[in-house]
């Protein structure tokens, strides 16, 4: 397949005479077949998806290793290609399908390894807000990226999020919406926790279409992430950042 | 009236003394056609976005700044028939370098049923997917074909699996219409209501425009509810 990076596929390049129908995963070197997987994430193929985890798995790689490179690295490279209007919303779902199914085989595994989790985050729509797409998604790249996520899906008021927090204590607290109608709710939470004296023990992300930094600044959120990928790497970096900052003080 | 079939068009009503400009979302071009019509005047042109940018309201604030920009001095006075449509406020700052107004509230939703009863509606249940008579007569390209569900039906519970119905909005009694706001609903597998809104704020709207004289009120400003 042809990428936005111009890039031609190594598998494709080195089997030209193969068509996908006749593609082995096992016949893949280990290298060759992460590739392959990147590109089945890209077409949303969620059995090749499942397939070459087995496989991977079956070779040794440990849990998180697919994870993070056959898994997540792929759908980064979705997530350029939808912000760069090469790919669109029914792509982007077919791909987190798919890698929704690798997750199933790895997460039993990653629980029963005892990895270390990076941290813990409470994510959910914001009151009047039933549009949960990017969130999910969000979602999907923070576990992916080692957090422990607790979601509570959509049309949260304030009083949900408060007892989540009380209830998991997490580093972050994300928001979503995709209304214009709705996010202003997002202040409400936030003052909510200020009136509370409990603004500053979290760090609190928002997101969504109609949102951007400035509108993240104005309700008073550490940062505006705008997609899953941006937000998956500004919460390891916040959380990393304030974890150095209280081993400094 | 054929080419405003098209959501990628956009067409130009000229008036035969062109004075005042209506500069329309053309989701929308029939309504202000009708209303025009409605109250005989014969000085106001319409000139329409692509209705499509309904879909991408991120494009809507430079889509507007451009056309103005490109109008600027040909027409006595200019109003936006647009509302705020899901620009988060970005719409605004481009009108008032263009010193011009635009209809009141979020969204062709709220203006058509009117901003206090769409309130009302999306508070008894927010999870409810809308249709005007633009969107019914264009359900299948627009929103269909539009979100990829003609080649991937898989994906319906992803686009509307936390919607429980679909109101539709209805500016006329379009019987047939009516029937395929129905099939919609049915396509997506939700409950199905039926309110007939007229045109709205769109009318008080554009006679407070057209009736405006230099030195009048300005009311239609400041009553987006988009940002905190």
């Amino acid at each position: 397949m042809f990428h936005a990076t111009g890039q031609f596929h190594d598998v494709a390049q080195t089997m030209p005479a193969m068509s996908d129908d006749d593609l082995d995963l096992n016949d893949l070197t280990d290298d060759e077949l992460v590739s392959q997987m990147h590109d089945d994430l890209y077409d949303g193929l969620a059995e090749e998806i499942v397939e070459g985890t087995n496989i991977l798995l079956e070779r040794g790689w440990p849990a998180e290793k697919v994870l993070s490179d056959a898994l997540v690295e792929g759908m980064r490279i979705v997530g350029i290609d939808f912000r760069d209007g090469i790919l669109f919303v029914p792509e982007v779902l077919l791909a987190a399908n798919a890698m929704k199914g690798g997750m199933a085989v790895l997460r039993p595994l990653l629980a029963e390894t005892g990895a270390e989790r990076v941290g813990t985050v409470v994510i959910g729509t914001v009151k009047g807000d039933i549009h949960d797409i990017g969130k999910n998604l969000v979602a999907m790249m923070l576990e992916g990226a080692g957090f422990e996520v607790i979601d509570l899906g959509i049309n949260n008021p304030v009083e949900s999020y408060l007892a989540a927090l009380e209830e998991h204590s997490p580093d972050i607290l994300g928001m979503s919406a995709l209304l214009t109608t709705t996010m202003p709710y997002m202040k409400v939470v936030i003052d909510t926790m200020v009136e509370q004296g409990i603004r500053d023990d979290y760090i609190v992300l928002v997101g969504g279409a109609p949102l951007n930094e400035e509108f993240g600044k104005a309700v008073g959120a550490d940062a505006y992430c705008r997609d899953a990928a941006v937000a998956a790497e500004t919460a390891q970096a916040l959380v990393l950042a304030r974890r150095a900052a209280a081993s400094a003080s | 009236m054929q080419q405003l079939l098209h959501p990628d068009a956009e067409p130009v009503f000229e008036a035969e003394r062109p004075e005042v400009l209506v500069l329309a979302c053309g989701a929308i071009a029939r309504e202000v056609l009708a209303v025009i019509a409605m109250n005989g005047w014969e000085h106001v042109t319409v000139r329409c976005l692509p209705a499509k940018l309904h879909t991408t309201p991120r494009k809507i604030p430079a889509a507007v700044d451009h056309k103005l920009t490109e109008l600027a001095g040909r027409y006595e006075r200019t109003f936006v028939a647009y509302a705020d449509c899901g620009t988060a406020g970005a719409l605004e700052p481009v009108l008032e370098r263009h010193g011009v107004e635009r209809l009141p509230g979020a969204h062709c939703y709220g203006f058509l049923a009117g901003n206090d009863a769409w309130e009302a509606i999306q508070e008894q249940d927010p999870a409810t997917f809308y249709l005007t008579d633009f969107l019914a007569r264009h359900f299948e390209a627009l929103v269909w074909r539009g979100l990829g569900l003609d080649r991937h039906p898989e994906l319906l519970p992803d686009f509307f699996g936390n919607y429980r119905r679909l109101v539709y909005l209805a500016q006329t009694d379009d019987q047939g219409l009516l029937a395929r706001a129905q099939e919609a609903a049915q396509r997506l597998g939700l409950a199905f209501e039926h309110r007939r809104t007229g045109y709205g704020e769109l009318i008080p709207a554009l006679r407070r425009f057209v009736g405006h004289r230099e030195g009048g009120d300005s009311p239609l400003r400041g009553q987006s509810a988009t940002h905190a």
